[in-house]
C-alpha cells in the first residue's frame, strides 16, 4: 500500500549477506507469478482450443511443441515443482518448525535440487514415452 | 474516519475478525492446487495420446470436468490473492496500485470464468465420434 514517504525506512536489501533462505523466499515470488501469468494463459489457451476445435487446437499444439513452446513447458514444470515444494516448507514453517539455522539453510539449499530432479523426471518419462 | 494517526482511526472500530481471512484462504487453495495440479500433470504423461480426440474426450468425462474446474477455482483464487500481495508490496502509488488490484480482479476471474466456460462447453457437446 502507499507509504508515507517521509517515515524512515530500514536498509533492509542493503544490509544482509544473502543466504539460501532469502533466494529460496524471491524464487518462491517469482515462481509463483511465472505460473500465474504464463501458466495460467497456457492451461487456459490450452482448454479454449479444444472448446473451438480442431483447427484451434492444431494452432495450440503448434506452438505447444515447438522448440520455444518445449522450453516454456520445461521451465513452467521447473517452476511449478519450485513452488510447490517451497510451498510445502512454507506449511512446516508455518507450523513453527524448521527455524534452526541449519536446518533451514538445509532446506533452503535441497527444494531447488528436488524440483530440477521431478523436472527431469517428468521430461524423461514424456520423452521416453514419445519416441 | 478522521485524519489521525492510524492507531487514532482504528480505535473504537474493533477487530472485524477477518484478519487472517486472506492468509487462511492463501492455504486453503495451496491445498487444492497441490492436490489437483499433481492430478492434472500425471494424467497428461498417463493419457493415451495428446491429440484432439483424446484430450476432448478426456475432458469430456464427468469425473475430469469436475476436478479440472475445482482446479481452475483453486488456482485463480490463489493466485489472485498471490498476486495482490506482491502488487501490495511493489506498487506503491496509491492510484496505480488500486488500478493494478483492479486488472488483477478481472484476469482472475475472466481468467476463471473462460477455462470453466470451455470445460462446460467440451463436457455439454459431448464425445467426438
Amino acid at each position: 500500500m502507499a507509504r508515507t514517504t517521509s517515515r524512515p525506512l530500514s536498509p533492509h536489501l542493503t544490509i544482509w549477506k544473502w543466504g539460501p533462505h532469502m533466494a529460496i523466499s524471491i524464487l518462491h515470488r517469482v515462481t509463483g507469478n511465472g505460473l500465474a501469468t504464463v501458466g495460467m494463459i497456457g492451461i487456459v489457451w490450452w482448454l479454449m482450443a479444444i472448446a473451438m476445435g480442431p483447427e484451434a487446437y492444431d494452432t495450440f499444439q503448434k506452438c505447444a511443441t515447438s522448440p520455444i513452446g518445449y522450453l516454456v513447458m520445461i521451465g513452467l514444470s521447473w517452476f511449478f515443482f519450485q513452488h510447490m515444494m517451497s510451498g510445502l516448507r512454507h506449511f512446516v514453517l508455518d507450523m513453527g518448525a524448521g527455524y534452526e539455522l541449519n536446518t533451514n539453510k538445509t532446506w533452503s539449499m535441497v527444494i531447488p535440487v528436488l524440483s530440477t530432479l521431478a523436472t527431469v523426471a517428468l521430461w524423461a518419462t514424456i520423452f521416453a514415452g514419445k519416441f | 474516519m478522521g485524519t489521525g494517526t492510524g492507531i487514532g482511526r482504528v480505535r473504537g472500530l474493533g477487530s472485524a475478525r477477518h484478519g487472517a481471512h486472506h492468509w487462511l484462504a492463501q492455504r486453503y487453495t495451496a491445498v487444492g492446487n497441490l492436490l489437483l495440479v499433481l492430478w492434472l500433470i500425471f494424467s497428461l504423461v498417463t493419457l493415451p495420446g495428446l491429440d484432439y480426440e483424446s484430450v476432448r474426450n478426456w475432458i469430456a468425462n464427468p469425473l475430469v470436468a469436475v476436478p479440472l474446474a475445482l482446479m481452475l477455482v483453486s488456482v485463480f483464487w490463489h493466485l489472485r490473492l498471490g498476486m495482490q500481495v506482491m502488487l501490495e508490496d511493489y506498487v506503491h502509488d496509491k492510484g496505480l496500485n488500486f488500478l493494478s488490484i483492479l486488472l488483477l480482479n478481472f484476469y482472475a476471474i475472466g481468467g476463471a470464468a473462460a477455462g470453466i466456460f470451455a470445460i462446460a462447453k467440451i463436457a455439454f457437446t459431448g464425445v467426438v465420434k
